[in-house]
């Protein structure tokens, strides 16, 4: 069991021919992603790697292939429509892995996918996986095993981190999600927390969350009421110089809240294992899987 | 990006926001004759990119020309929050009756712009935000409609009884959004929104952040960025790609990823360190990258030592390696290195170090538990 992907994702990858998304198709099919299409407008017709088709619209490739959930590559200014198409398209699930978007393209995007029904990770993510059936997105595959534990972060580089010292210690993962670090993104980690609590093969989760706004505190407080299996959260920018804020408003919005003095307080509260450095995830995930 | 008060005034202005005339002095005496020609009393105000400029001594009312001549004196040249003022504004004094603030930003727990209006507005704004919430009001905004116009009334009258000074403050919120939308802000605010004596609205000091990413599609919002009010070595690893948040420590991090770059930089105070400096080399690498990097980070005199903590995902790590080789060939370093790599390609970053003389470990810990000691002098 998993969240979000599995053996049966039938993966769509928007920009299949770009740099990027040709390099991550070949990948995730090499990983047994079953990709069952590309697009990129224009090369409609023709097939990536001679076997998968491309077609001009995400429209074409759902009708044809059935594809149920979609990766996008393209450059940024173009990344905020193509989101809204895979939405639009009949898509379940929309994986954004562009960084650079601009944020009011969000402030669009997010209530036309939530008005739609569809699930957004990202933008700006390295997308994730479901070590032995199905990767989405750019996370090394061979630094994830099969196992207990379900991983939620905001951080691209930082999960691979805990990813590896998790697997060097023999402690497999259900499904590993980034879920990107910018200011507004489809998937919070609450999101997460849930699905992680609903899927019967993950026996505890892995949070690394970073400073700035209140995601954090608030997944603590979800953890607290709705969760019955254990969670350990990491913080990282413990030692980030204060200040940098935006204005006034900035710290209005914010009033002094988006510390990692106060995430890690929330977390304590909430009755979470706390961990001071990645490789304590160790230590910290054994001790709750006995 | 952060622009200046006069750049910010200027792109309301064109949205017919109402603010007092004012021009730009780099000298005292072009304050002076820009005073003479108003004619009237003036304020000088430093553009910095720091808050509290007015609690600093960076904003003076001046009622002769040549008041105006001896503030800029004092103001040009000072230093507020280690930057130093290269330009005053000097604009044409209001009479003030009540100042209110107005603001509009990207709020992360709604996922829009959400307006804030505060009858108590002023330099103790954020004052007002910590102890007496309940006089600030929040608006959201859907983008797909805009600010409607009902929702600009409520807040004029939260404003104000008169209903002509409400109608005047909604104009004014309509003329800040559109603004605020079209430069692609994260943030832009009217602080103070000022009622004169004689009973009409200005905009006394404005504000705006641009969202870096909108940057590339906006040429003329990225024309009025102004390199000489910001940190050199933070402009320098711009332009390369990089980046860079200068720090006091001894440790100079060189990292791919924002989050492992905090973490990393945890993890050097954790072992006792202090690091020189946050650099997060980015995503897709190549070898000029990590040259630039080393530059950047050997420029700083407090470096004793440098750590690298490369996790290869997009990131090849013989590209960073060869990436050291190259900056380390060209200008050999002074102080000690200690490399971390693990990911895509590993081992032949190994080897190409390895054959240049580096060596390097796998493990997170213990390459910064080795900078930190290296950077204290240790073996």
């Amino acid at each position: 069991m998993s969240v979000f992907i599995d053996k049966n994702t039938k993966l769509v990858i928007q920009g299949i021919t770009g740099r990027d998304g040709s390099f991550h198709a070949k990948q995730m099919m090499e990983y047994g992603t079953q990709v069952v299409a590309g697009v990129t407008p224009g090369k409609g017709g023709q097939k990536f790697e001679g076997t998968v088709p491309i077609f001009n619209t995400v429209a074409d490739a759902v009708k044809a292939t059935g594809a149920n959930t979609s990766v996008i590559y393209v450059p940024p200014p173009f990344a905020a429509d193509a989101i809204m198409e895979a939405a639009a398209a009949g898509v379940s699930l929309v994986v954004c892995i562009t960084e650079g978007v601009p944020v009011l393209d969000m402030t669009k995007v997010y209530p036309f996918v939530k008005e739609r029904g569809v699930r957004l990770i990202g933008p700006n993510c390295p997308g994730l996986i479901t070590p032995g059936e199905a990767k989405v997105g750019i996370i090394p595959g061979r630094i994830c095993t099969p196992g207990p534990v379900g991983v939620v972060s905001r951080s691209g580089t930082l999960t691979y981190e805990v990813v590896y010292q998790l697997t060097r210690a023999g402690i497999g993962q259900t499904t590993c999600v980034g879920i990107g670090g910018d200011p507004i993104n489809g998937t919070n980690f609450i999101d997460c927390l849930e699905a992680f609590e609903k899927d019967p093969a993950t026996k505890a989760v892995a949070m690394m969350g970073e400073i700035g706004g209140t995601d954090e505190q608030e997944a603590a407080e979800f953890v607290k009421k709705h969760m019955k299996k254990p969670v350990v959260g990491f913080i990282a920018g413990q030692t980030a110089p204060p200040g940098r804020r935006m204005g006034h408003a900035g710290a209005i919005i914010s009033g002094s809240a988006g510390t990692a003095a106060e995430k890690i307080d929330a977390f304590k509260a909430a009755g979470m294992g706390v961990a001071a450095r990645p490789i304590d995830f160790v230590e910290l995930i054994k001790a709750r899987l006995k | 990006m952060n622009i200046h008060e006069y750049q910010a005034k200027e792109i309301l202005r064109g949205y017919g926001v109402p603010i007092p005339p004012g021009e730009i002095a780099t000298t005292p005496a072009e304050a002076e004759a820009i005073a003479t020609k108003y004619g009237t009393a003036v304020m000088v105000k430093a553009q910095v990119h720091a808050g509290g400029r007015g609690k600093a001594g960076g904003v003076k009312f001046c009622k002769t020309p040549a008041d105006a001549k001896e503030k800029a004196t004092a103001i040009l040249g000072m230093k507020i929050k280690d930057l130093t003022v290269e330009k005053v504004l000097v604009t044409i004094a209001a009479d003030i009756g009540s100042e209110a603030y107005v603001g509009i930003i990207v709020d992360r727990a709604t996922k829009k712009p959400v307006f804030m209006v505060s009858a108590a507005g002023g330099i103790d704004i954020e004052e007002v935000a910590a102890h007496t919430p309940e006089k600030i009001l929040y608006v959201p905004v859907d983008v797909r409609y805009g600010l409607p116009t009902y929702d600009a009334m409520r807040m004029g009258f939260f404003l104000y009884e008169d209903v002509k000074l409400a109608r005047a403050a909604a104009k004014i919120m309509q003329q800040l959004y559109a603004a605020f939308m079209a430069a692609g802000c994260s943030l832009a605010e009217i602080n103070p929104l000022v009622v004169t004596p004689t009973g009409e609205l200005i905009a006394v000091d404005g504000k705006m952040v641009i969202d870096d990413n909108e940057l590339d599609r906006k040429p003329e919002i990225a024309a009025l960025r102004d390199e000489s009010s910001e940190e050199p070595s933070e402009v320098d690893a711009r332009n390369a790609n990089l980046t860079f948040i200068k720090l006091d420590g001894n440790v100079g991090c060189v990292v791919n990823g924002a989050g492992l770059a905090m973490a990393t930089m945890d993890l050097v105070k954790y072992y006792g360190g202090e690091p020189a400096n946050f650099l997060d080399i980015g995503g897709s690498s190549n070898p000029e990258k990590v040259v630039n990097a080393l530059r950047i980070i050997t420029a700083d005199p407090n470096v004793k030592a440098i750590l690298f903590n490369i996790f290869g995902g997009i990131t090849r790590t013989d590209d960073v390696a060869n990436g050291i080789v190259t900056a380390t060939k060209a200008n050999p370093l002074k102080v000690p290195i200690v490399i971390r790599l693990t990911g895509t390609n590993e081992e032949l970053a190994m080897k190409i170090l390895t054959e240049n003389g580096f060596s390097a470990s796998s493990d997170m810990d213990t390459a910064v538990k080795s900078a930190v000691e290296l950077a204290k002098g240790g073996k």
